[in-house]
């Protein structure tokens, strides 16, 4: 029997099913980087228990608005404009505050600002593709962007990925760290995707496509799209887990 | 009965080959965001404890150097104790941090960082975790971040009782995770993801 005082860090164990099968073939990329051998289980100790804490103070006024923050004065970002928004919540919905998210993803014609992007879609000058941003005190974080194009990536001879967002996410402990794409809903490329199709999970490929939310949008200005975000959360003590009225 | 409203966790996805623009957006050439890349100094003048460097490269099934590889560490201090809440991370005067994040290189895959030596962790109230440094690394092809530890190979005495290291069934592999003081002060640590010398990672 595990002491009382230990019981509630404890995080409960990742869910396999929910998450991508580390060496899937389809994805070409992960055959030669996929672990062969079997991962060690053990337990959380105060090392995952523990994370990093970021400060309010280091996010800059334009971090969460990818549409200026890369933008020459007067000049905004070429695409459809977005407000992308949701809540970060752990396995038992509650809401996790003041953690740190960084975002980031390719411009409006499918193409990354990166050194080694090869991709013959224009760069937009004033587009660079990078956001952060806390969550608020009851874990809804927000920020403005464009629509990020598809673009072509040499997996098989013709293969695209869905547009999508990138998230890293801390939550408030390392046994939560987790990095994430964000989909859009009815994009048919969604289906065709390896790197989607490594979550066997149907129910957790849904849970990464975000639904257009016409009641954010804003007249004039932006559509809107929400993603939630969960993560591990801890295991209870028994008198949590109790029924009420006992 | 609560047991079973457990929400479902967000499924992990790799970080892919551009992680740079959003971790490490000056690494990657983007100004705009930040000056200076979260992580990449652990602040450990503000502690002062006994300062080493740890190098190394991840290393993919071919036995190629990974080079878009995104590697973090966290850590306790030379006391043993993880940094707190009241610890800003990226505020140049402030505690050290105890996390650090470097992005390899992207001609020869070399990642560094400059830390202190962490003490014991403890385990439970009757038992200590030997030093170590959690070590968490993304890229192109890794569908859900790997966690692996690393351990001081100085430390003989302190990982024989480690309870995460005897909890290892096959005790060949333990090497993996061990480093050795190449230099005084600087370690070596390199990952394998794949092969006879694969790392062992963790489910934790």
């Amino acid at each position: 029997m595990k002491r009382k005082d230990e019981m509630p860090n404890r995080f409960l164990p990742r869910e396999k099913h929910s998450h991508p099968l580390a060496y899937y073939p389809d994805y070409k990329s992960s055959i030669k980087r996929s672990p062969q051998k079997e991962l060690l289980k053990f337990p959380t100790t105060p090392s995952e228990e523990s994370g990093p804490v970021f400060s309010p103070s280091i996010i800059g006024e334009l971090d969460n608005n990818l549409i200026l923050n890369h933008a020459d004065d007067g000049k905004s970002a070429i695409g459809q404009r977005l407000l992308v928004f949701g809540t970060v919540r752990d396995q038992h919905g509650r809401p996790i505050p003041d953690t740190l998210i960084e975002v980031w993803q390719a411009n409006a014609g499918g193409r990354y600002r990166h050194k080694n992007e090869t991709y013959l879609a224009a760069l937009d000058p004033n587009f660079g593709g990078c956001g952060r941003m806390m969550t608020d005190a009851n874990g809804n974080y927000e920020f403005h962007t464009i629509m990020p194009g598809a673009y072509p990536w040499p997996n098989g001879p013709n293969s695209w990925r869905p547009a999508h967002i990138h998230f890293s996410l801390f939550g408030e402990a390392f046994a939560q760290r987790l990095i994430t794409q964000m989909y859009f809903e009815g994009d048919p490329l969604i289906g065709m995707c390896p790197i989607v199709a490594a979550i066997q999970d149907e129910k957790a490929v849904e849970r990464l496509i975000a639904p257009l939310v016409m009641e954010k949008t804003v007249p004039m200005d932006c559509l809107a799209y929400r993603f939630d975000v969960v993560l591990r959360g801890r295991e209870q003590t028994l008198f949590e887990n109790r029924p009420e009225g006992l | 009965m609560k047991k079973n409203t457990l929400l479902e966790e967000t499924a992990s996805q790799t970080a892919g080959p551009y992680v740079h623009i959003g971790c490490v957006p000056n690494f990657a050439g983007l100004q705009t965001v930040t000056k200076t890349d979260l992580g990449n100094s652990l602040n450990i003048d503000a502690f002062g404890g006994q300062e080493i460097t740890i190098q190394g490269k991840v290393y993919d099934g071919d036995g190629a150097p990974v080079l878009d590889a995104l590697i973090e560490i966290w850590q306790a201090d030379g006391f043993g104790i993880y940094p707190r809440g009241n610890t800003d991370i990226a505020m140049p005067s402030n505690a050290y941090t105890g996390w650090g994040r470097c992005a390899s290189n992207l001609e020869t895959g070399e990642f560094i960082f400059k830390t202190i030596k962490p003490g014991k962790v403890i385990f439970n109230q009757d038992q200590y975790q030997a030093p170590h440094i959690t070590f968490w690394i993304v890229a192109r092809g890794i569908n859900i971040g790997l966690q692996t530890r690393m351990y001081f190979a100085e430390e003989a005495e302190a990982n024989k009782t480690d309870p995460v290291l005897s909890s290892i069934k096959d005790q060949s592999r333990v090497q993996t995770l061990i480093a050795e003081e190449t230099s005084n002060g600087n370690y070596r640590f390199d990952i394998h993801l794949q092969g006879a010398q694969e790392t062992i990672f963790f489910d934790f």
